[in-house]
This record gives C-alpha cells, sequence and structure tokens, in this order.
C-alpha cells in the first residue's frame, strides 16, 4: 500500500505547485508531474509479484505469469502526447514573455488593460 | 546562437548518424523487444536536435527542413489511415485495422502481419512531429533576436 | 523489490519539492529532471521495458527544450513577497489536499494491495501472441487490439504540432 500512498503524494505536490506558485515555468513543472504520478499510479496498478515484463521470447516458459501489458500499452502513447502537450504549454508561455517581459502571472495579470 | 567549437562538431558528424541508425532498429524490431514506434521515433528525433544544437542554426536550411518535416509529417498519418483502410477492403471481412497480412511465426523479423509496417508510419510521424516542435522554437528564438 | 520502488519515490518527491522552490529557474527546471529519470527508474523495477526507453529519452528532449526556453528568455525570478493572498493558497491547497485524502480513503479497499492484481481485463490480451503474431504482448495491444487508440493518439499529437506552429508564426501577420 506505501508506493500507492507515495504515488498519490506526488500528485498533491503537482496540485501544491499549480495553485501557489506564480511563475509561468513553474506551474507547467507542476503539471508535468502531475502527470508523471498518474502514468506511474496506472503501472503500479498492472504490476503482479514475480512477473515477468511481457514479451515472449525463447527463454520464456510456457506458464510464465506476465505483469498487465494493458495500462503500459496506454501509458506508451501518452508519455509521448505529455512531451507533446508540454511543447505547447512553452509555446504559449514563450509568446506571453514576448508580449509582457515576464514569467510572473500577478503581473501578466495587471498589465492587461 | 553560432554552435560550438570544431570538437563538438566533428564529434556530432560521427555520432548523430549511429543515433539515427539506432533508431531505426529499434522501430523495426518493435514487435520483437522493447521499443517501438513511439520510442524509435523520439530517438531519431533526437539525432535531429543534437545536429542543431552542434552545428548553430543556418536559418534558410532549417526553414527547408521544417517545410519538408511538416510534409513528412501529414503524410505518415494519412499512410496509418491508408493501411487502415486496405484492412477494411482486403481482408475480407469488414473490419478497420484488419490484419490482412500473413502473421508468420512468432519471434522472426517478418512476422506479425501489419504490425511492422504500422510501426514504421508511427516512428516517422513522431520523429518529424518531435524535430519540427524544436526548429519551431529555434526559428522563432532567430526571427525575435534579429 | 517493494522497498526499492519506496526509496526511488521518496527520492522523486524530494526532487518535485525542491524544484517547486527552487530560486533559479534553471536549477528548478534540472531538478525536476530527477523526477523524470526517477520515475524510469521505478518503470524498470516494475518490469515495464517498453516505458522506461520511452521515458528516459522523451526525458532528455523535455529538459533539452525547457532549457533552451530558459536560455532564450529569462532565468531570474521575481520574488514573491509575504501577504494575505498567500495564506489564502495555502488554504486552499489545504482544502484539495483533504478532499483527495478523503476520495483516496474511499477507493483504497478497492484497491489490491501492492503486487497481488488480479487481471480482470486483460486476460484476452495476455494471450494475445497468438492472435496478433507479435512477441511483445504491449506493442501488439498498441497495433493491433486498441489501433483506434493509436490513431486517436496520432491525431493528438498531429494537433500539438500544428499548435506549436500556429502559435510560433512570426510571419504572414504583416499581410492581413
Amino acid at each position: 500500500m506505501i508506493p500507492f500512498i507515495l504515488c498519490f503524494i506526488l500528485f498533491l505536490i503537482g496540485i501544491y505547485g499549480i495553485i501557489t506558485q506564480k511563475n509561468l515555468i513553474k506551474i507547467i513543472i507542476g503539471l508535468a508531474i502531475m502527470e508523471y504520478s498518474v502514468n506511474l499510479f496506472l503501472i503500479l496498478i498492472g504490476y503482479i509479484n514475480g512477473g515477468t515484463a511481457p514479451i515472449i521470447t525463447h527463454y520464456t516458459s510456457a506458464n510464465a505469469s506476465f505483469v498487465d501489458p494493458l495500462p503500459q500499452a496506454l501509458i506508451l502513447t501518452a508519455i509521448v502526447i505529455g512531451l507533446a502537450t508540454t511543447a505547447l504549454l512553452l509555446a504559449l508561455a514563450i509568446r506571453l514573455y514576448r508580449k509582457y517581459g515576464t514569467f510572473d502571472i500577478r503581473k501578466i495579470n495587471s498589465l492587461k488593460g | 546562437m553560432k554552435g560550438m567549437t570544431v570538437i563538438v562538431k566533428k564529434v556530432t558528424q560521427f555520432m548523430a548518424p549511429v543515433i539515427f541508425i539506432f533508431g531505426i532498429y529499434v522501430v523495426l524490431n518493435g514487435h520483437l523487444s522493447p521499443g517501438g514506434g513511439f520510442a524509435g521515433g523520439v530517438i531519431m528525433a533526437s539525432a535531429f536536435i543534437l545536429q542543431i544544437l552542434a552545428n548553430g542554426e543556418i536559418l534558410d536550411k532549417l526553414r527547408k527542413e521544417e517545410s519538408g518535416l511538416e510534409f513528412l509529417e501529414s503524410t505518415a498519418i494519412l499512410g496509418f489511415l491508408v493501411v487502415a483502410a486496405l484492412g477494411l477492403l482486403l481482408s475480407g471481412s469488414f473490419v478497420f485495422f484488419s490484419n490482412f497480412l500473413k502473421q508468420g511465426v512468432i519471434g522472426e523479423l517478418l512476422s506479425a502481419g501489419i504490425i511492422p509496417l504500422e510501426n514504421i508510419i508511427v516512428g516517422t510521424e513522431v520523429c518529424a512531429a518531435i524535430a519540427t516542435i524544436f526548429i519551431a522554437l529555434v526559428v522563432f528564438k532567430d526571427e525575435v533576436t534579429k | 523489490m517493494e522497498i526499492y520502488l519506496i526509496i526511488m519515490l521518496i527520492l522523486m518527491i524530494c526532487g518535485s519539492l525542491f524544484s517547486l522552490h527552487a530560486k533559479d529557474l534553471l536549477s528548478a527546471v534540472i531538478s525536476y529532471g530527477i523526477v523524470g529519470f526517477g520515475l524510469v527508474i521505478a518503470f524498470l523495477i516494475l518490469q515495464a521495458p517498453d516505458l522506461a526507453i520511452v521515458q528516459i529519452v522523451v526525458e532528455i528532449i523535455t529538459l533539452v527544450i525547457m532549457i533552451a526556453v530558459l536560455n532564450n528568455t529569462t532565468h531570474q525570478q521575481e520574488e514573491s513577497r509575504f501577504h494575505f493572498s498567500k495564506m489564502l493558497y495555502f488554504a486552499v491547497v489545504l482544502i484539495f489536499a483533504a478532499l483527495f485524502f478523503i476520495a483516496f480513503n474511499k477507493i483504497s479497499p478497492l484497491l489490491s494491495s501492492f503486487g497481488n492484481h488480479t487481471t480482470r481485463m486483460a486476460t484476452p490480451y495476455m494471450h494475445g501472441a497468438t492472435v496478433t503474431g507479435s512477441a511483445n504482448l504491449v506493442t501488439g495491444i498498441v497495433f493491433g487490439f486498441r489501433a483506434y487508440d493509436t490513431l486517436g493518439e496520432a491525431t493528438v499529437l498531429f494537433t500539438a504540432v500544428i499548435g506549436v506552429l500556429t502559435i510560433l508564426r512570426l510571419k504572414g501577420k504583416k499581410d492581413e
């Protein structure tokens, strides 16, 4: 049970970062940490004691137990999508920096009008 | 950015093709060993990024590369749909994405029907996508500082 | 095996906390790398080599892109003075944490304990090698059973790239 709780604490740290930080880069880091913790949680659910990686080779015995391949297949694509969405957020941050000259969201808010 | 010293440029000349070939290996062996289209595509894109970082930015060349990579990406995603539609037409059973090639023996390089084909297509798409993102960031920076 | 995983997770938590509290943005990004590379080792411990390969390359490229962005703009972070709104934010965080802990307590009886997972959904996929002919079961699921999902993810990737190009384009605005 301890790995689940620690993974959950990592998720909470991500939320803490998003709410309290004022810097755009720190907010993006918080979002990425949340994404990592969700990825890890799904893989933790699929793990079996004594299970091997889900790949059939010449050395695999007939009744070997594999870890669950379905969460791995879902997370495999999610990681690459995560890179693309992080890049999209960073592009938005650069654009805001060019317009306002700062990453601080309080100043961006006050310069709005 | 002007690029790095001669030593770094020379080492990059040797290393970048090796990294690219490793990416192709990971893509082609995706149905036999860990890896596949997503991992191999990102590895191939990292070869591009290494070259851009070491050699500095030559804007005209980068713009050409960007438009070429965009074309490659669009073609790859179209190719994925074409493979799926071919499964609909050729396999007899009217199922999208059905496996119309022979399955072969498990564990050989030419096996698993259309899965290696899809691996190659997705690898091309991911490689083009990530290289395009990096080139777009670099070109934006250069145009702003000018 | 569980103890190594716990050590790795504690390291990741320390890295994420330091990353959110670092004074300089460059050190924040670098200590964010601890989380990603710790995740690579956690994936290896959890018998997911496919994910470890993808994660290590993606983490390197994320760090390169982030550092390129910081080189392009600024390292410094404005000093945040302590005032009333900060207390308010902490209260919001505490409320969120309490709510999530209540929810976690509710669902934790549904989770089987670590390492004793029963494969409810994935049993047909476990014998998927005879259906798809792929020795790597994960690839068999991604491109065989769940190829629709992969098509969707490829579309999302394409859309994200188009979004980046649209946001970062400077030319063409003057023509209007």
